[in-house]
């Protein structure tokens, strides 16, 4: 069947819009190479959030140490900034769930069918800590969830968690899951993306992190692997000390 | 209206693993060939250097060098009576897409089917009689054999540096290598791959019980490795970054470190990068292909003529391409004919968890290959008698275990709370001491009622239909993954563990979780044009100018990753082309 | 962009050279056009002084049409079109003209040209030689592509001062074989200082752009890199291979313990690369002979400065992905930290480049691979740069010269301005 011009030139803007790397080439005699070829990871920045409002964060925060408890021996979520983590996230492709198939129609489907629903990621957690906060506000007194005693705050979590609690047009559980999945993730994922502070998260598990080469360990079986780790930021030991 | 091109002898339409040998073959016949790749151009140097392909948050998780939904996807449902809806975000498998295709971040697990896989219907009938198998199962015979394919997969694995244990040479069965593996003519080309410490006592626990372990067929070089090419690859470093990942230090095996730099050096190939290919043209007696139509990243148009079509796109797109150029019959369940889109499988995947005391156990995970590991074959395809079980069909048990990436593989025990302190405290206990890489591959036949065909309602950028998949689990394959785990639970329960998880794989089919990129058939070959699209070479029957690559061409999936037999397959039709067709070209079998 | 050495030059445009002669002007010519001999003669020797290094544009340029910049620090030269066209190459030349060119740094208007053509070297090709070059040259397609080959500035662009050059920096003359030697090291001196021309990057040069023949091939810093030391010197030059490893390298492109990358890896696609093995080998024996020269590696830093320690955690850390982790590499895969003999060059510019850009390795057809060392500019910072690079040229048995943060900011800085 005939394609249109116009369905063409919206391919040329889905190209444009930055997941195809180079415009299309003819390619031969050679394997292509420039200097400084790659797409190096960018850090992300300690600042301002640019995703959450005020509120926002500091919900997410407390979030984030009740899902990962700050104990005398290791930071907690908030510390290890795993917020940090998730602002940068949804303000990113990820938030936009860009690449995804967003044409409709929009149906509501099985569970074993995947999400059906236009909103990303974004947009679900603006829905969520928003319901969160008419939640914690009627049932609590009129505090945010941030304010909560800890206790309280769990409490939320596993009632939501449990199906016993509901939050208003959105799904609790489905929130309370995510959450988990992404303050986790955010605490493992390498530093550079914000969480897992100094590798605490690393640490805690025991995890060498971006090393390349362990031909002089795969024969060494059920023996503690002794090298601290180091995420593609590199590690203190990276940098020359003075005198 | 489509710009047309220079004709050339050949065009070939994705440059995976299929697009790079036949495209080899050809220009060394000393055709003019040129291949046409939706994705990217990448290699270790320009797209996955050892300094930041260690991501994996990039890489394991946002899946940066795979497919996007939105330049392609499919609608799913489980049965007939449902509405498709579509796939927007991937999750049971995960489509590749740019130059080296599933080539660049696969697993390297490369093996061979078994002989009887090939003869399935013909072998399973005389053993157990017709009545034992479900009446709606429509597995066939492949119309080639274990030992027409031999030579190939010899190639295949020479190409590739594949490390293993010969487990059968000539008819003699080898110690430490599969007793159950067809005859090879020659030992693999590279020892077997070093083995970590979990994957070790596994196997240890496995020889107690009486089953014969022996390692995975590895395509990460267990030593340096120069191919019959003169490509050269290193030795496998055992990072933990493998599939998913493109392996930054030239030691997986990948069109990019066995084919490309050879192939691109050649002047009588080229190839476009970014270019999708949207048809494939066929004259007006639909009988012949004169090549095909592509779009650039500007939406411009091309057409590319040509005398010989391959198509090599990933099983998937080869036939969503064959459905949407309108050649061959598209396949209706409910009638029973037609043959584009019937059969297609995916597999069937089981798993077990063991979870050990940290104190005696230490199994360091992220010290691994993606085809590490050691297996044991007596429970794949017809190894064992299935008589008494009421089910056909099997897979190898393995412990593969490839990675200890944090995000993907730090699991606790069911029950413990899912975040909190106890999560903490659980997840830095079991870390070293969990085995999570409890394999169960096994096999998916084919059913009259899983297909593929066009989507009514859904449509991709180009307003053209997607595909739609129609699959569900059948009992058989659930019986057998039920049967296989607990027998896989055993030998972990043998190595000491704590806590053993067993994962059976249960229905409904689930399109969010990942269960390999395995998917097969809707593009059949064997020896019936009324029940395959291609005949014994990958022929199309109905356009005798256009073969076609892949597991898309597998009758129904054994239980084992397809690689092997794709690469083989395509040595084979390779050779069929130079041989046969190009010196008469036309159709190879007669209808 | 080739850069060239430093040159102190004075002449008119090479391109004001190649007037337009009356078409009826008769070509003494003694290259025959039907001697076919002659021609393949030609060939062959372009190849040996690889011509098209120059006068070739890079990605895509047609052969032999010029056009191509040569960086002088005094600014740029654009190698001229050198194909047979009458009004924009060489095809109004007389062979006579041909030779003054080649052999004499003399064009066809008698006017001196820059050493930016290695005339220096190529006059120790004999007449007949040349004569054959032109020969082949003649038969190349005729390109019309118009070069304005003098890009200096004034004064630079004067040219009488050149005569002074070469009379203290050019002896014309063919190669005088030294009879007390075998005919394989008198082939293998005559490719080296004749038409392999390579004194042109690898031997020092002094302020006025002239060789410094009491260092011959100890090694020089030209267009970012460091073209290392090819002598005899058993550590740190081709003394520090075996013959067939230099052999190997110069047609593969990579041997045993290292390979070719940036503009040496150009050289051996188009040059070395199709030189007969027993070329090669005469190559490879002529080099262990020239002498080391007598400087001498420095005291290995300590192995507990500051440096050493950040450098090792960075190496085993990163680097010992391909070089392994005892620094070994792979075999015409990923170069020996440990034997590769430019590792511990006085001059780290090369070490320090590929660190912070990457580079890809040559490909040839005996070694296609072509591995790529990635880059980590965006990664290290320039301490930690400098740091594994003195952990690596002071470890494993041997020492060089540490590495300052201040010697990879000021290369940074240089490389962001170039392009390749």
């Amino acid at each position: 069947m005939a394609i249109s011009r116009r369905q063409l030139l919206a391919t040329a803007a889905y190209c444009a819009a930055g997941t195809v790397a180079a415009r299309a080439r003819m390619i031969s005699g050679a394997l292509p190479w420039h200097p400084d070829a790659g797409t190096p990871p960018h850090p992300v920045r300690p600042g301002p959030w640019q995703f959450f409002t005020a509120d926002e964060a500091r919900a997410i925060e407390a979030l984030a140490d009740r899902i990962i408890p700050p104990d005398p021996k290791t930071p907690g979520g908030k510390e290890s900034g795993c917020a940090v983590y998730l602002d940068r996230q949804l303000a990113g492709p990820y938030g936009r769930a860009e690449g995804d198939y967003d044409m409709g129609p929009f149906m509501p489907g099985l569970p074993n069918q995947g999400r059906q629903s236009k909103n990303g990621p974004a947009q679900q957690y603006r829905d969520w800590l928003a319901a969160l906060d008419t939640y914690c506000l009627a049932h609590h007194g009129n505090k945010h969830f941030a304010e909560l005693s800890d206790a309280d705050k769990d409490a939320v979590l596993h009632a939501l968690d449990e199906g016993k609690a509901k939050l208003e047009g959105v799904d609790g559980k489905k929130f309370v899951a995510q959450a988990v999945k992404d303050i986790q993730m955010g605490f493992f994922a390498d530093p550079i993306y914000g969480g897992n502070r100094d590798m605490a998260g690393w640490k805690l598990i025991g995890f060498p992190g971006t090393r390349y080469n362990y031909l002089d360990w795969i024969d060494r079986h059920n023996e503690r692997f002794p090298l601290p780790p180091v995420s593609l930021e590199g590690r203190a030991e990276w940098t020359t000390k003075a005198g | 209206m489509a710009t047309k091109l220079p004709k050339k002898d050949v065009v070939i339409i994705g440059l995976g693993w299929t697009g790079s040998i036949l495209a080899h073959e050809l220009t060394d016949e000393g055709l003019d060939v040129i291949a046409i790749e939706r994705g990217p151009w990448r290699d270790a140097a320009t797209d996955y250097p050892p300094n930041y392909a260690q991501d994996e948050l990039r890489y394991r998780i946002r899946h940066e060098l795979f497919l996007r939904p939105d330049q392609t996807t499919f609608t799913f449902r489980n049965k007939m009576n449902q509405t498709a809806l579509p796939i927007r975000s991937w999750g049971a498998f995960m489509p590749p897409n740019g130059v080296g295709g599933g080539g660049v971040h696969w697993n390297a697990e490369t093996w061979r089917f078994l002989p009887t896989d090939f003869v399935l219907r013909t072998h399973l009938t005389e053993r157990y009689g017709a009545g034992f198998l479900p009446q709606d199962m429509t597995i066939q015979d492949w119309g080639v054999t274990y030992d027409d394919l031999e030579p190939h997969y010899d190639q295949f694995e020479y190409l590739c540096g594949t490390c293993g244990n010969a487990g059968n040479l000539k008819g003699q069965i080898q110690q430490g290598g599969n007793p159950f593996e067809g005859p090879r003519s020659r030992p693999y080309p590279n020892p077997a791959q070093k083995q970590g410490f979990g994957h070790t006592l596994w196997a240890k626990a496995a020889a107690e019980l009486g089953y014969k372990p022996f390692p995975q067929p590895s395509g990460n070089m267990s030593r340096p490795y120069v191919n019959p090419l003169g490509v050269r690859q290193g030795p496998c470093t055992y990072c933990g970054y493998c599939e998913w990942f493109g392996c930054g230090n030239y030691s997986k095996a990948s069109p990019q470190t066995t084919v490309l730099p050879v192939l691109v050096r050649k002047s009588n190939f080229s190839f476009r990068d970014n270019s999708e290919v949207t048809r494939i043209e066929t004259d007006r007696s639909g009988k012949r292909a004169t090549g095909v139509t592509f779009v650039d990243t500007s939406g411009n148009e091309w057409e590319q003529p040509a005398d010989l079509v391959i198509l090599s796109a990933y099983a998937m797109f080869n036939v969503q391409l064959l459905l949407l150029s309108k050649i061959g019959e598209p396949y209706d369940p409910a009638a029973n004919k037609g043959v584009i889109g019937r059969n297609f499988t995916h597999q069937t995947m089981s798993s077990v968890n063991g979870f050990f005391d940290k104190t005696k156990f230490n199994f360091n995970p992220f010290i691994a290959s993606g085809a590490i590991g050691m297996c044991i074959d007596e429970f794949n395809g017809d190894n064992f008698d299935h008589g008494p079980l009421g089910f056909v069909g099997g897979g190898y048990l393995g412990q593969v275990q490839t990675n200890g990436r944090p995000i993907e593989t730090s699991p606790v025990p069911k029950g413990t709370p899912k975040w909190g302190a106890e999560w903490k405290k659980n997840v830095a206990d079991y870390y070293l001491s969990n085995l999570k890489g409890g394999s169960i591959h096994a096999s998916m036949y084919s059913y009259r009622d899983v297909y593929l065909d066009l989507d009514p309602a859904y449509t991709d950028r180009f307003g053209r239909p997607l595909m739609r998949m129609t699959i569900d689990f059948h009992d058989n394959e659930l019986k057998a993954a039920q049967y296989l785990t607990d027998k896989y639970a055993e030998i972990v329960k043998a190595m000491g563990a704590k806590i053993v998880e067993k994962e059976p794989r249960k229905g409904p089919y689930d399109v969010t979780k990942y269960q390999t990129t395995h998917l097969n058939g809707g593009a059949i070959m064997g020896a019936d044009p009324k029940t395959s699209a291609l005949n014994r070479y990958l022929q199309s029957w109905d356009v005798p100018n256009l073969f076609v690559m892949g597991a898309s061409a597998f009758p129904q999936n054994a239980g084992y990753n397809p690689t092997g037999t794709v690469g083989a397959l395509a040595f084979w039709a390779a050779k069929a082309i130079r041989e046969q067709y190009l010196k008469k070209p036309g159709p190879l079998v007669d209808a | 962009m080739h850069k060239w050495p430093t040159i102190a030059v004075t002449t008119a445009l090479i391109g004001a050279g190649f007037a337009v002669y009356p078409v009826a002007r008769s070509i003494a010519r003694d290259s025959d056009a039907q001697d076919f001999a002659q021609i393949e003669k030609g060939r062959r020797l372009a190849t040996l002084a690889d011509c098209s290094a120059c006068h070739t544009q890079k990605d895509g340029g047609k052969p032999f049409a010029g056009g191509r910049p040569i960086e002088t620090p005094f600014g740029k030269v654009l190698a001229p079109n050198i194909t047979p066209d009458r009004e924009t190459g060489i095809g109004n030349w007389s062979d006579e003209d041909f030779e003054n060119a080649v052999r004499r740094g003399i064009d066809d208007e008698g006017n001196r040209l820059y050493p930016a053509m290695p005339y220096i070297y190529y006059t120790k090709m004999s007449r007949d030689d040349v004569k054959a070059i032109r020969a082949y040259l003649a038969t190349v397609p005729a390109v019309h592509h118009e070069v304005h080959a003098n890009q200096l500035p004034f004064p630079f662009s004067i040219r009488w001062t050149m005569n002074a050059w070469d009379w203290l920096f050019f002896t014309a003359g063919e190669f005088k074989p030294d009879k007390t030697k075998s005919p394989e090291w008198n082939r293998g001196a005559f490719l080296v200082n004749g038409p392999g021309h390579c004194g042109a990057c690898h031997t020092p040069k002094n302020f006025l752009g002239g060789d410094k023949t009491d260092q011959a091939f100890q090694g020089y810093a030209i267009q970012g890199w460091f073209a290392p030391n090819i002598t005899g010197d058993k550590t740190r030059g081709a003394g520090a291979m075996s013959i067939p490893d230099v052999v190997a390298l110069l047609k593969s492109g990579h041997n045993a313990v290292t390979g070719v990358a940036g503009p040496m890896a150009e050289e051996v696609a188009d040059s070395s690369s199709h030189f007969t093995d027993a070329d090669l080998k005469a190559i490879a024996t002529y080099l262990q002979t020239v002498s080391a020269g007598d400087a001498k590696p420095p005291a290995p830093v300590a192995q507990d400065d500051p440096q050493m320690k950040s450098g090792q955690a960075i190496y085993r850390d990163t680097c010992s992905a391909c070089h392994g982790i005892d620094g070994n590499g792979v075999p015409s895969l990923f170069p020996s930290l440990v034997k590769a003999p430019q590792v511990r060059a006085a001059d780290p510019t090369s070490n320090i480049r590929v660190v912070l850009r990457g580079a890809r390795s040559a490909a040839t057809g005996a070694e296609p691979t072509a591995p790529a060392m990635p880059s980590f500019g965006w990664q290290l910072k320039d301490d930690q740069i400098a740091a594994v690079l003195t952990y690596i040229r002071n470890s494993w048995g041997d020492a060089a010269a540490a590495v300052s943060a201040d010697d990879v900011r000021k290369q940074r800085k240089d490389l962001a301005d170039s392009d390749d």
